[in-house]
């Protein structure tokens, strides 16, 4: 048995040992345990060291608000966690745990020479030290910083477990299974309502587990339960939850709790995730937290060793291990002076009970008496002794506000109570009101938001018995909303332990306050002086006292530090603490995995790829792919040897001159149908329909109703009330919600139907003087000739025997096609094209290809060569406006003044006077490279490429007043280097005349 | 996450199944080449950006992919009601009486 467990005593099996090592020496701990009860059952307070001045800490509560304890887990290749608090890990045979913050151990750490320098770290330290010299930042400061921010070590492999979600929903959830939540879970549990019950330990019971000394209707707590929670299990209409953190509370009440499944197992299950993410959506939910005690705030309040009292009330009663075997207590609550009983009786000698009170109930009096324990009222503490563990407490007492002389109480423990606070971090999620009660002095839920109710020590109740019976009505008042009714049952306890108490700012001090290191924020290191400083130096509001201090803001979000801080700021404002405001509370509760949050969506699964029907035949022969909107798609097919530039420029080669092959299936394809077909067309796009014949096709513009640009395609018509409308690959789904949004919002009178077809089509783009000669042996039910089926035309035939919608487009500036099959033949068709082409040489190109040979053309990408600032007459296209059309999207904004203004930024091209310089896209332009910085910009790249071709690079851009520099020139200043000079003119850098189209 | 009903499906049904289309009420002119620069200003950005209830447009995009209206106060994040597009803003009484 290890010195400070108490035998009999506690929940743990202390039959079982348990070994695992800590900082690389074996611990033994019992069944049951989490690594703060097993350490400290192995006379182990010292567990971590501070973020900032690495001063010794030790664990200080026995719960998930545990800023101190702090350690990293490893839990085999891949599984190592920091900043896990040792409060929460429960023990099991071969766990790993190392300490942090140390350097090179935790008993003796280079890094608290930043204690010494405790001035340079004061409240608004990072504002102030590290203004100057400005040299010092790369040099000094910045690493100084980076290599003491930060908590504990990043994990650096990747995490090999897997993380589950779930969806649930039930009648009433329960959060909290003390004696208020199991009340209520039993109450709508026992009229038939679909119950879930969580909590974030390992077992239910909440107070209880502490406190078996209670009887609730004559049976001892333990008993009651263990009977309570076997009632809950034989409900089929309840579910309970253990290991499982009620993390954020979102509308309309649902709730995100994650469960943690394998943490606290020794050989993983195979197959189980680590943690599994629950989105709970329950009708009612009542809030059991309980509620957090405070610290006390004075000087060495901070050093191993002194710890909240109810915590060690929990390691005494749950876990069998006395903390000290010489405490001291001070409180100003009742409720620490039945941790000092309980330790008395457990063997300890307790070293005094200091309460800062001059009035405490006299039964308590009496029963320190009675056990010996010496007692002193109306003292504060001045400060400690001991640097890796307390060895005694200065206290003094306190006349009229003022410290008397001190002298000192010898202690292995101190003990501590400044009242409590009632836990409703969930109900401010709600943005539910919280209303400060100026004679209890704490904050209690006030008006809700959602179907709530809070219940027990959560609104302020103190005691096991107000906690049942109050959580048993908030069950019946859920079980009333919810249209069931139930008697409310009525608890009798014996021994159970009511008290009250006061709040306090900093504890009074004989001493200079200027030197006091009196902790506020254990885990950020801030204390009553940094924020006492933060208020004289002008921070008025608690929101700027947290910001500046950076009270609050550690990991553990302030659970024990707020309200302290509050406190004492409005003490130094002089207001009371709701005039100064009360910092929000945010989801998660307590720290979360990011594992928890993804889920499933890692890896291949973070998002969807699209993929075409001819994807798998890239794939087979070498492409190298880019994402484009979810799409993957092929980029250029490199040869053995081949380095992008290269491909690219034998692609364009091939193509120009004999023939490529193109999968295009990604582009996006609306079917616009109906008798009102053409009139919706004439509304949506700029161009006139209404003249365009069956089996003609036309480019089309969309823009939106502020003038700009939005999306651009070949539309076919096939019909008299059917159009074959395409648009770009990122751009379908924003289009047809565009049309959809016109249709049934601002034209519901016209019969038309919309369908997304893009999936339903392979698309076979073939461009090059040899497409006819591949292709025409092919078709079928389509005279190819020029004249019979002329550039910008569609038919309705077969190729290859595959029912077809084949266009006679080009976006190369080639003769060229483009075979629409249905999805199904897309691969078949392209194989037989590949294997009939060879004898041409044939050559599959990629999206790089592609905009290379539209760029010699000068045809736009929108959202490349546009940026939604752009008009049809800037990008050049103003031909493309249906002039006699009386109205259209966006039309009426094309006379708009800045639409109209001279001087806007036109689409140009550019070509740069080396020919083998080659802009970068995004390039800053400017007219004279020698004017003094910050230059004055006119413009930028949006398309550049080396034009195989042409011999020399090619370049578009946007300049203002663009149209009107023809052949002037402009600059493009370089990082490094001369600015690279180009002139402007047209961006049609090929074929000018469009001869190509019209190969025979 | 909230809850929407949907006038259409006549369900209540996650966030997740829907998109936010902006402001609702702002019937696009039957004729834009008669209003002025200033109207047509009006009619493009001007929007209005309540503190409270606010009338704007949802699409059940996840769903059967109508728009419809909704009122939804803007301080608590709640909806007040749904409605088909077309029909007019529900006055504050009509709400009272169908609680």
């Amino acid at each position: 048995m290890t010195q400070y467990r108490v035998t009999g005593r506690g929940r743990v099996d202390q039959g079982t040992p348990v070994k695992f090592s800590f900082d690389g020496k074996t611990i033994t701990g019992c069944k049951g345990d989490t690594l703060a009860s097993a350490l400290l059952a192995n006379g182990q307070h010292l567990m971590g060291r501070s973020f900032k001045y690495h001063r010794p800490r030790g664990v200080v509560t026995a719960g998930s608000e545990e800023p101190n304890a702090l350690v990293g887990v490893t839990r085999g290749k891949g599984r190592f966690e920091p900043n896990t608090r040792a409060t929460m890990q429960e023990v099991y045979p071969g766990l790993k745990v190392e300490s942090q913050n140390k350097w090179p151990t935790l008993a003796f750490d280079l890094g608290a020479i930043n204690d010494r320098l405790y001035m340079l770290f004061s409240a608004g330290f990072y504002y102030k030290t590290f203004m100057w010299p400005r040299s010092f930042w790369d040099s000094v400061y910045e690493p100084f910083i980076r290599k003491a921010a930060g908590l504990g070590k990043a994990p650096t492999e990747v995490d090999p477990d897997t993380y589950a979600s779930r969806y649930l929903h039930c009648d009433v959830l329960v959060v909290g299974s003390g004696p208020s939540g199991l009340a209520a879970a039993m109450t709508a549990g026992r009229a038939g309502a679909d119950v879930v019950i969580v909590d974030e330990n390992s077992e239910m019971g909440g107070t209880l587990l502490s406190e078996p000394q209670a009887q609730i209707d004559g049976i001892p707590a333990w008993e009651w339960l263990a009977g309570a929670v076997s009632e809950l299990d034989a409900l089929p209409n309840v579910r309970r939850m253990t290991r499982t953190t009620a993390i954020g509370y979102y509308h309309q009440n649902m709730i995100g709790m994650v469960e943690r499944i394998t943490d606290h197992l020794a050989t993983l299950p195979e197959d189980a995730p680590r943690e599994r993410m629950w989105r709970v959506r329950a009708r009612e939910v009542v809030l059991a937290q309980g509620a957090i005690e405070r610290p006390l705030v004075f000087d060495g309040n901070d050093v191993p060793g002194v710890m909240m009292s109810g915590a060690a009330q929990t390691f005494l009663n749950r876990f069998g291990v006395l903390v000290g075997k010489t405490p001291a207590v001070l409180t100003s609550h009742d409720s620490a002076w039945h941790t000092a009983f309980d330790m008395a009786e457990a063997g300890a000698k307790v070293a005094a009970i200091v309460d800062t009170r001059e009035i405490v109930d006299i039964g308590l009096q009496d029963r320190a008496k009675e056990l010996g324990i010496p007692v002193k009222l109306g003292h504060t503490a001045t400060a400690t002794k001991g640097r890796l563990r307390i060895k005694g407490v200065r206290v003094n007492p306190v006349r009229a506000g003022s410290a008397g002389s001190g002298h000192w109480v010898f202690c292995d423990a101190l003990l501590t109570c400044g009242g409590w606070t009632p836990t409703l971090h969930l109900f401010s999620h709600t943005k539910g009101a919280l209303d400060w009660d100026a004679d209890a002095r704490v904050y209690l839920p006030g008006r809700k938001s959602e179907a709530v109710q809070i219940a027990g020590a959560g609104r302020g109740l103190w005691g096991i018995g107000a906690a049942l019976d109050d959580g048993a009505k908030a069950g019946t008042d859920a079980l009333k909303t919810l249209g069931k009714s139930a008697s409310v049952p009525s608890y009798e306890v014996q021994k159970d332990r009511i008290g009250t108490g006061v709040f306090h700012k900093e504890l009074p001090t004989d001493r200079s306050p200027g030197k006091a290191k009196a902790f506020v924020d254990f885990q950020n290191d801030v204390t009553a002086k940094d924020l006492r400083l933060a208020v004289r130096e002008g921070m008025k509001s608690i929101e700027h006292v947290k910001r500046y201090t950076t009270n609050g803001m550690a990991t553990d979000q302030g659970k024990l530090s707020n309200m302290n801080g509050l406190t004492i700021a409005a003490d130094a404002l002089g207001k009371e603490p709701p005039q100064v405001g009360l910092t929000t509370f945010r989801p998660p509760y307590t720290p979360t995995t990011f594992g928890a949050f993804c889920g499933y969506h890692k890896g291949a699964q973070f998002e969807v790829t699209r993929r075409t029907p001819i994807d798998s035949w890239a794939e087979e022969n070498g492409a190298v792919y880019e994402p484009v909107a979810l799409w993957r798609r092929a980029w250029y097919f490199p040869k053995a040897g081949e380095g992008m530039h290269k491909a690219v420029a034998r692609e364009c080669k091939s193509t120009r001159e004999s023939l490529g092959i193109f999968d295009a299936s990604t582009l996006g394809k609306i079917e616009v149908s109906g008798p009102d077909a053409t009139e919706f067309m004439n509304r949506m796009y700029t161009n006139p329909w209404t003249k365009l014949g069956v089996g003609r096709a036309r480019y089309g513009l969309l823009l939106g109703e502020d003038g700009f640009i939005r999306d651009d395609g070949v539309i076919g018509r096939m019909r008299d009330d059917l159009f074959h409308v395409t648009t770009t690959t990122g751009g379908a789904a924003r289009v047809l919600n565009m049309m959809e949004d016109y249709l049934q919002t601002e034209w519901p009178d016209l019969k038309v139907w919309l369908t997304s077809t893009t999936e339903e089509w392979a698309t076979i783009a073939l461009n090059g003087p040899n497409a006819r000669k591949l292709l025409a042996p092919f078709v079928e039910g389509c005279d190819m000739s020029n004249e019979a089926f002329p550039h910008m035309s569609v038919r309705e035939c077969t190729v290859a025997g595959f029912p077809s919608r084949l266009f006679r487009i080009s976006f190369t500036g080639e003769l060229g096609f483009e075979i629409n099959v249905p999805a199904r033949h897309g691969r078949a068709l392209w194989e037989k094209l590949w294997e009939a082409g060879k004898q041409y040489d044939i050559c599959p190109y990629g999206t790089e290809t592609m905009h290379v040979l539209r760029a010699e053309k000068g045809f736009i990408i929108v959202g490349q060569d546009t940026d939604g600032t752009v008009t049809p007459q800037d990008a050049g296209i103003g031909w493309a406006i249906g002039k006699m059309k009386p109205d259209f999207v966006g039309k009426r904004s094309l006379d708009r003044p800045d639409i109209v203004a001279p001087n806007r930024k036109q689409l140009v091209g550019l070509l740069t006077e080396d020919p083998k310089a080659v802009l970068v896209e995004g390039a800053q332009i400017v007219d004279d490279p020698n004017q003094p910085k910050p230059m004055k910009m006119i413009g930028h790249v949006t398309s550049s490429y080396w034009s195989e071709t042409l011999g020399r690079s090619v370049a578009m851009a946007v300049i203002e007043g663009g149209h009107d520099k023809m052949d002037q020139t402009i600059f493009v200043p370089q990082a490094d280097g001369a600015p690279i000079k180009a002139k402007i003119g047209t961006t049609m850098f090929y074929d000018p005349k469009g001869e190509r189209l019209l190969v025979e | 996450m909230l809850l929407i009903n949907c006038p259409y499906c006549d369900d209540t049904l996650p966030e997740l199944e829907f998109a936010y289309a902006g402001e609702a009420h702002i019937a696009r002119p039957a004729d834009p080449s008669k209003l002025s620069d200033e109207e047509w200003r009006d009619f493009l950005f001007i929007r209005t950006n309540v503190k409270g209830v606010h009338a704007e447009r949802w699409r059940h995009i996840n769903g059967c992919g109508r728009f419809f209206n909704a009122l939804r106060d803007t301080v608590s994040d709640q909806f007040v009601t749904t409605y088909k597009a077309g029909e007019p803003r529900p006055e504050p009484k009509t709400l009272e009486a169908a609680e």
